[in-house]
């Protein structure tokens, strides 16, 4: 059956529509802005990608299932936040906590990512045993996640960090940045367990046909819990490399990661009608919006141009993406 | 030369890779009920979506009652004549029936200036349809109210709004008991009278030689023919469907049913008041066990209950000398239990899944190493399972969700088999699987028996029953009515337990 292991072009061109007009878009302004292309600008956005990868594989388990996870952003921010608040410099005068010791950058690493992972299972819990639709369910957490931060930062933006941490997002090895090396090794960890683990099988069964699965053994509800948990665990790590690179932590960090990840992970293929979806193509997602957003910079289009064009990128996607499967039946 | 009121002419229709429909011809007479049958895949269904615009034809002409019909989609064929009552029903439960028979075509009046639906109209014309159809119902009740075969009455009545010609019925009586199948038959026969003809699309054929008055054949794309009903048998038909002559529909077995018990069911009780109640029975090692009974004798639900994905509120299950605590599949699994659930697209294939991703999903267990997946382990399992069941596909990752039914069917059985259960639960493992592939599944059935291994099977289809069974268990109403064994098996004997507490 050679027949269907033949490339189409024309197949190809179709499915990947918005890839492709996305990357023309981007070799259009690098041919126009060489400095689209400098070194500096490829680092920055090399830096920018791994983070937003992190969080599109949290997400991307979440739509696998059929579900969605809006809660993202407030949990990255308020991870930021943590960070930030405890990992200030110990010499510094306008601490935020002027009780607060010199803390180990890997113990509060740990501390942030249990308490990320704890509300990624909340929302696992409400949605498959309260039997919440995931839309809201996230929704409703991310402004308690919101609420939360407010409380905890007092609503300040946090500076002054000290180095030891802000040089988990400036240093290099060979020229290759930290947090490329970061996302790299939490990308294939998150490979092994989609494509390796009973995990990962669980996860495509259930978003496959969620009753089949049942009836073939799987655990939905524990499945469920645990795809959120891990969601949880991945934008701990995204807030904790965000205030790094960042300097600091702030109440609207990671605001509107949700949507984007959303957009690139379909825009991967990633299928918000679930069961479909693979790690190299959120990677691919995350890339080309993120190379989008910066070309739009060097194009001198308005920030507020830029959301809207955004906005209008996210909505083609996952229309172009349901009318995949629309024609089909 | 005869009149006819609908003829379909040269239909020629190609999707990527396949040439559906090749050269196809359809004459309709005018009042008259004309079967379309053909193995699954024929080109039944997508003939009859031509006709009802949803697909547009490559070439082919439709001519209605003299007018040739270029149709644009399917409210275009509505409005010209041609109405379809689908085999899954698609009613809007929570709106009422006269709403439900007017959607889309809603009698209009102004009302303050404003344009409004006329709400006295609609329900008296409802009303109108529904006493023509002798459906005893209010029109202003939420549909939601209605059993299966009343919304199909309803699908009729909307058919009937729309001053139907041709009403195409695909597979109507699928999930209908037989009083209810009688009525159906009924308002047919008065359509017909009407000068509406139907387009009748079924699998069952005693059905078909009863209500039809022609009969056309297709397979593989193209016509095979059409004949009177009254000149065609069962073997006939048969025999032009499947293009050869199929000796047996059923497979020959050694007897192999032994004295022991593979499961020892007593007195089992639903929770649910309305389902089933005080069923009791054992399965012999190497029997198939079939379970008959009418639609809503809740027959399902019961094996289903054995199975852990329903409750029992009283009675216990033995196997092995043990009484089994089940609350869910997994506990079912891990007593080697299996179940193939009747409803093959919501609750068996995972559609958008490999057929190897499928065929895995219930016995991943087996090949996990610590925590990673054995793949070498897992694809050797389905090569296996692919050439024993000769499952027809271009390749192990080829998705589920693109093989014909058969051969769906045949992947769930292989994700059964992968565990090597004792007790085999099939619930109407053939239903919608052309012929060809019934006997297949009759084979492995019976290679499976051979081995020691135990078969529960409910089937709505008599001759599958009493062809395939050691002993029929006949439920009526949630009861159990009777056990007969395979000498004592006949239609009437069966039909007369299915009835017995109605």
């Amino acid at each position: 059956m050679n027949f269907f292991k033949q490339f189409n072009p024309k197949s190809f061109v179709s499915k990947n529509a918005i890839t492709i007009l996305l990357f023309l878009m981007v070799i259009v302004v690098a041919i126009n802005e060489p400095s689209f292309m400098s070194w500096g600008n490829l680092k920055n956005v090399s830096t920018n990608v791994s983070i937003r990868f992190i969080v599109a594989l949290g997400i991307s388990g979440a739509l696998i299932v059929k579900g969605t996870d809006l809660s993202a952003g407030r949990i990255i921010g308020l991870g930021s936040c943590v960070a930030a608040t405890l990992l200030q410099r110990p010499d510094y005068v306008d601490k935020f906590f002027p009780w607060a010791g010199d803390y180990n950058v890997f113990a509060i690493l740990l501390l942030i990512v249990i308490i990320t992972t704890i509300l990624g299972i909340i929302n696992g819990i409400v949605i498959a045993y309260f039997n919440v639709p995931p839309f809201i369910a996230t929704l409703g957490m991310q402004v308690i996640v919101y609420g939360i931060n407010l409380i905890y930062s007092k609503g300040q933006p946090i500076g002054a960090l000290k180095p030891e941490f802000t040089d988990i997002a400036t240093g290099n090895i060979f020229n290759i940045p930290y947090l490329v090396i970061i996302a790299v090794v939490i990308g294939l960890i998150m490979s092994f367990a989609y494509y390796k683990t009973k995990y990962g099988k669980y996860m495509y069964a259930i978003g496959g046909n969620e009753n089949a699965a049942e009836v073939s053994g799987v655990n939905v509800k524990i499945s469920k819990v645990k795809i959120f948990g891990i969601a949880g665990l991945l934008y701990g790590v995204a807030g904790f490399l965000l205030a790094a690179k960042s300097g600091g932590g702030s109440i609207n960090y990671g605001q509107g990661y949700e949507l984007e990840a959303i957009a690139a992970a379909t825009i991967g293929g990633v299928s918000t009608t679930g069961g479909v979806g693979r790690i190299s193509g959120v990677f691919t997602g995350v890339l080309v919006f993120e190379l989008m957003k910066t070309a739009l910079q060097f194009m001198k289009v308005d920030t507020a141009m830029q959301s809207v064009i955004q906005g209008l990128i996210i909505i083609i996607a996952v229309a172009v993406d349901i009318r995949k499967y629309v024609a089909k039946k | 030369m005869t009149k006819y009121q609908l003829e379909m002419d040269h239909v020629t229709k190609s999707f990527p890779g396949v040439k559906a429909l090749d050269d196809v011809n359809l004459h309709v007479r005018e009042g008259t009920v004309h079967a379309l049958m053909g193995e699954n895949g024929a080109g039944k269904s997508t003939l009859m979506k031509c006709l009802f615009g949803i697909y547009s034809m490559d070439s082919g002409t439709i001519v209605l009652e003299g007018n040739e019909l270029h149709l644009k989609d399917s409210h275009d064929a509505l409005e010209k004549g041609i109405a379809m009552i689908h085999q899954e029903l698609q009613p809007i439960g929570e709106m009422t029936i006269a709403e439900n028979i007017y959607l889309g075509n809603y009698p209009m009046t102004r009302k303050f200036g404003f344009k409004t639906i006329d709400q006295k109209k609609m329900n008296n014309d409802a009303a109108e349809i529904l006493k023509s159809i002798r459906l005893d119902v209010k029109p202003t009740i939420k549909l939601k109210q209605l059993s299966v075969s009343q919304m199909q009455s309803v699908e009729i009545a909307k058919a009937i709004s729309h001053h139907a010609r041709i009403i195409i019925m695909d597979e109507p009586t699928s999930s209908l008991t037989q009083a209810e199948v009688s009525v159906l038959f009924d308002i047919i026969h008065q359509l017909k009278s009407q000068g509406v003809s139907i387009i009748y699309i079924s699998h069952k054929m005693d059905e078909i030689l009863k209500i039809s008055d022609d009969i056309t054949i297709m397979r593989d794309g193209k016509t095979v023919g059409t004949w009177p009903a009254s000149q065609m048998t069962i073997d006939s038909l048969i025999s032009n469907m499947v293009g050869r002559e199929l000796t047996d529909l059923f497979p020959t077995r050694e007897v192999t049913v032994s004295t022991d018990i593979a499961l020892d069911v007593q007195n089992i009780t639903s929770i649910n008041p309305r389902s089933f109640r005080n069923i009791t029975f054992e399965l012999h090692k190497g029997e198939i066990l079939g379970i008959g009974g009418l639609v809503g004798a809740q027959r399902t639900e019961m094996v289903e209950a054995i199975f852990g994905i329903r409750k029992i509120a009283d009675g216990i299950i033995v196997k092995d000398g043990k009484i089994l605590n089940i609350n869910k599949p997994q506990d079912a699994i891990k007593n080697k239990i299996a179940l193939l659930t009747e409803d093959r697209r919501a609750t068996g294939i995972l559609g958008v899944l490999s057929i190897t991703d499928n065929v895995a999903i219930a016995s991943i267990n087996q090949y996990v190493d610590f925590i990673k997946i054995n793949q070498k382990k897992v694809n050797k399992v389905v090569k296996e399972s692919i050439d024993k069941l000769s499952i027809k596909a271009p390749s192990a990752e080829t998705r589920i969700m693109s093989l014909s039914g058969g051969n769906q069917q045949k992947v769930l059985f292989s994700r059964w088999l992968a565990n090597d259960p004792d007790v085999l639960i099939l619930d109407e493992p053939t239903r919608g699987i052309d012929v060809g592939a019934k006997y297949e599944i009759y084979t492995i059935m019976n290679d499976l028996v051979a081995a020691g291994k135990s078969i529960i099977m409910i089937s709505s289809e008599m001759s599958e029953l009493i062809g395939m069974s050691d002993r029929i268990m006949v439920m009526c109403e949630g009861r159990q009515s009777g056990i007969l064994d395979k000498k004592d098996a006949t239609q009437e004997s069966i039909m007369s337990l299915a009835t017995k507490f109605m």
